[in-house]
């Protein structure tokens, strides 16, 4: 699913930010990268999504390297392929709740397609989802902004999972939350994950979380830029 | 595309606080622009076409712009009278077919009164060689019987509600609410005129004898006390006029008409001055011509000013936006997307802006178009939008088209750096 290899990137006029060998990531699994903040966490989901090239070494999705495609391809494919989950601000305030659901579906016609073939249209797709995170339909109509910042990090979800995107990377998507909402957001996502096969690439620094996944990594000790 | 429109919509309207303020400026530039073009356009026209048939017009001398504007159009004074038998010399000269003489200096509430001949309402031609026609009544009658006889134009009888038989006053001067009134001679009202659109409309028609007959007690603007002299008795005196403002002047053969103009400017009994209609025109035009360039120019650099502040504000809100271009990003969105999305959002700012511009000065067209014509005799005629209209608006919305790239590709570049983390 994600192959990385001898992958080595840094920001213009710095040292190496991100230096990983190896890495492969299965269809389906979860994965917990841990680490504190500064260690290139954010950089490598960039990297992961295909939204920075390396300068060294490649980052694979679904056998594709990233780097062979032009940026528009690029662009495509991970509208195709990829959801992703910021810590806060994951939705674009002025647009509803459901409109911020249907992104994804606007940019790729694949995911619309997915999401079309479970419901009936992207639409009626979009709402199971938003059933299944636990918001009621009186919320869909809603500005994004008249949510409380739980109910805008279900949304984010439902968001990275419309249409079943492979792959899905969330960076710290509970640090905004407290813990009992925490939890809360981790059986949902762990649960939509499962349903769509989806792998899930979760980075945070709360250790706590680390169990629920098949697989932990510390990024310290993965990302020899920062050992 | 389509996605990327409703996104550029709601966005836009989610600042519409500030973008209403940029579009209203860019509006404002856009009303400015259409209307002086409407303006500059339907001045002349209407001065270009308030008189037509007549070859020379003939005065005493003076600038020949000074002298199609009392003449032709009634506003602004007359430097000197000419005497009627100048007048006569001219009618005289075997090229000349027809002279109308035209006495100014009256007004009836702020509409100046012309005094002339019968004649006047069969040589008087305007636009396309078309006569006066009257809608009500008939042309005074220049006898002694029907002396205090008034026709009107169709501006005066619509404004002020006059209709056949009405008695009115006059003024004497031109100013409207302290001019001595010639209360003592009431005029009729038997004739009105079809509208022309030119300042024939504001003007109203008496006798040369009439004009003489009620200043013949008055001297040096004011009635003499003690020697009033009746209406009636007024016919008893010799009401030819000696001098007359000024006169238009037809011609057997138009060949003739620099021959005619060098014999007046030559004519050793007065001082006089014969001008062609359409080259006295012409250099009016190269009068105002740079002060319409001018205001041009102005209106030009307001739409500059109001597109320049469309991209500073957009580019000033850029910063906080960037977590929202990351969330598009995310979702599928490329640097190219974002720059279209910046870019439409100024487009469709400047658009709603450029439509409101053009509703406005419409507007405006309607609501000042009575008043000009009331005034100066101009008329404004709310048209469809002429060629050079269209294509000033077209600028202001192509031209914000393009100053809206400018923050599509501050966004592009930021998007670009940024990708999915961005740095506020």
């Amino acid at each position: 699913m994600l192959q990385i290899r001898n992958l080595r990137f840094a920001w213009p006029g710095a040292a190496d930010c991100v230096a990983i060998d190896t890495l492969d990531v299965g269809p389906g699994r979860t994965l917990f990268l841990h680490g504190p903040s500064g260690c290139g966490k954010s950089t490598l989901l960039g990297l992961m999504a295909g939204v920075l090239q390396a300068q060294h070494g490649s980052v694979s999705l679904l056998g594709q390297p990233w780097a062979a495609l032009p940026a528009g391809r690029r662009d495509a494919r991970r509208a195709d392929h990829v959801g992703v989950i910021f810590q806060q601000f994951n939705l674009l305030p002025y647009l509803t709740v459901l409109d911020n659901v249907l992104l994804p579906c606007r940019f790729s016609a694949t995911r619309a397609e997915r999401a079309a073939r479970s419901a009936g249209t992207p639409a009626a797709a979009a709402q199971a989802l938003l059933q299944r995170m636990g918001l009621t339909a009186d919320l869909w109509g809603r500005r994004a902004d008249a949510l409380s910042v739980g109910q805008q990090q279900r949304v984010a979800a439902a968001r990275a999972l419309l249409g079943a995107p492979e792959l899905v990377i969330a960076d710290e998507p509970t640090s905004a939350l407290d813990t009992a909402l925490r939890d809360g957001f981790m059986d949902l996502l762990l649960g939509a994950c499962a349903d769509n096969n989806s792998t899930l690439v979760f980075v945070s620094h709360d250790d706590r979380l680390a169990e629920r996944f098949d697989e932990r990594l510390s990024l310290p000790t993965l990302n020899r830029a920062i050992a | 595309m389509n996605a990327l429109l409703h996104i550029a919509v709601r966005s836009a309207l989610n600042r519409r606080g500030t973008l209403a303020l940029v579009m209203l400026s860019i509006a404002l530039a856009t009303a400015l622009l259409l209307g002086l073009e409407r303006l500059r356009t339907d001045i002349r026209s209407s001065f270009a076409l308030a008189v037509s048939g007549t070859d020379l017009v003939v005065g005493a001398r003076t600038s020949p712009v000074q002298l199609m504007l009392y003449a032709v159009f009634h506003v602004g004074g007359a430097t000197n009278n000419i005497r009627m038998d100048s007048l006569r010399a001219v009618a005289a000269h075997r090229a000349v077919a027809w002279v109308v003489p035209l006495s100014l200096g009256d007004s009836h509430r702020g509409r100046p009164v012309l005094g002339t001949t019968p004649d006047y309402f069969e040589r008087f031609a305007y636009g396309d060689r078309q006569p006066l026609v009257l809608a009500q009544g008939r042309a005074f009658a220049a006898t002694l019987d029907g002396l205090y006889e008034a026709v009107l134009g169709a501006e005066v009888a619509q404004a002020l509600g006059y209709s056949l038989g009405q008695k009115i006053t006059l003024s004497h001067g031109s100013a409207d609410l302290l001019a001595p009134v010639h209360a003592d001679k009431p005029f009729t009202v038997v004739g009105v005129l079809a509208r022309t659109g030119t300042p024939v409309d504001r003007t109203v028609h008496v006798s040369l004898q009439a004009i003489e007959a009620i200043h013949l007690d008055w001297a040096g603007g004011a009635q003499l006390p003690g020697m009033k002299i009746a209406p009636e008795n007024a016919r008893k005196f010799d009401l030819e006029p000696k001098q007359v403002t000024a006169a238009l002047v037809g011609l057997k053969n138009r060949v003739a008409v620099f021959n005619v103009q060098r014999f007046v400017a030559g004519y050793e009994g007065e001082a006089l001055l014969a001008v062609l209609p359409g080259v006295a025109l012409d250099e009016l035009w190269s009068v105002v011509g740079p002060g319409e360039q001018a205001l041009l120019v102005i209106s030009a650099l307001v739409a500059v000013v109001s597109l320049a502040s469309l991209v500073a504000v957009v580019l000033a809100g850029l910063n906080e936006r960037r977590r929202e271009l990351a969330v598009l990003r995310a979702v599928g969105a490329g640097p190219r997307h974002v720059l279209w999305l910046l870019a439409a959002e100024g487009a469709m700012v400047t658009l709603a802006g450029a439509i409101l511009g053009a509703a406005a000065a419409a507007l405006a067209v309607l609501l000042a178009g009575p008043w000009l014509q009331q005034r100066f005799g101009i008329t404004l005629l709310p048209a469809a939008p002429t060629a050079a209209q269209w294509g000033l608006f077209a600028a202001v919305v192509l031209a914000g088209m393009l100053a809206s790239l400018v923050p599509g590709w501050r966004a592009y570049r930021l998007s670009l750096a940024d990708g999915l983390s961005p740095r506020t």
